[in-house]
């Protein structure tokens, strides 16, 4: 298991924000991609690059082209990110409820 | 009622909302965050300081088993109106995060519920998801752990 890269710095640049929001719509070649962009074609690979190792982006070889798909499970992490966080509150405020609620009775 | 704890971020922005209904009145919602007794047991940590006053300070700490300090965060208390309004700063030490500051508002809903609002402000969009994803990020260094002792195992 390679946790080297994190997933949510790779979206925490805008660049590699955009390309996944272009890649939404359907799969792009890199150099469909890049067209899209002001930045050189070797810094838009250099994105692509790393949204790959992230495993946010899979590959399909169709010809002599490579086309960049969407990985929807990690996107399914992505958007699920807010949810540990809110059960970690839910917990704590489940057992403030209940102790509070004992507090009362002892009173 | 809705009991479920409710988180919103909206995406761009800088805060944190969390709101919460609890069946307790609103003066023992307001004691569970003022006691330091009662704030060590919710919250799962040593309160070393907690003064629950206008200019007070406060101080939480958490050790393993082996007493290495897993977590320790501090802040000051703004202001403080009973039953009612604490706001306080809050930062978590060596976590690479800014301080925040929270807004907590405690409000009677009938004689035995009330309800919890935190407003979380952060220094930036960034600060503000980094705090976030953080129970994530301890989600994927545990399972990680789990499976880094299950290879050892077999070793």
């Amino acid at each position: 298991m390679d946790l080297r890269r994190d997933i949510f710095q790779a979206i925490a640049d805008p660049t590699r924000r955009a390309i996944i929001t272009l890649l939404v719509a359907h799969a792009m070649t890199p150099g469909a991609i890049a067209a899209n962009f002001d930045s050189t074609r070797q810094t838009i690979s250099r994105h692509i690059q790393i949204l790959a190792e992230c495993e946010l982006l899979t590959q399909q070889q169709n010809g002599r082209e490579i086309y960049y798909h969407l990985n929807p499970q990690k996107m399914k992490i992505i958007a699920d990110f807010i949810e540990p966080f809110r059960s970690m509150w839910d917990e704590r405020f489940n057992k403030l409820e209940t102790i509070m609620r004992q507090y009362k009775t002892k009173k | 009622m809705e009991r479920k704890t409710k988180v919103h971020a909206e995406e761009g922005t800088q805060d944190i909302l969390i709101t919460r209904e609890f069946d307790l009145p609103v003066e023992l919602l307001f004691k569970a965050y003022t006691e330091p007794g009662i704030v060590a047991q919710w919250m799962g940590t040593k309160v070393l300081k907690l003064e629950s006053k206008k200019h007070g300070a406060y101080e939480f700490e958490t050790t393993d088993p082996q007493g290495n300090v897993l977590f320790r965060a501090h802040g000051t208390i703004h202001d403080i109106i009973p039953d009612q309004n604490i706001i306080r700063t809050f930062e978590m030490a060596n976590a690479g995060f800014d301080v925040q500051t929270e807004f907590i508002r405690f409000e009677a809903l009938t004689d035995d519920t009330s309800k919890l609002t935190i407003q979380s402000v952060f220094r930036s969009v960034a600060c503000r998801d980094a705090q976030l994803k953080l129970p994530f990020a301890w989600g994927i260094n545990m399972a990680h752990d789990r499976l880094q002792q299950i290879t050892n195992a077999l070793k």
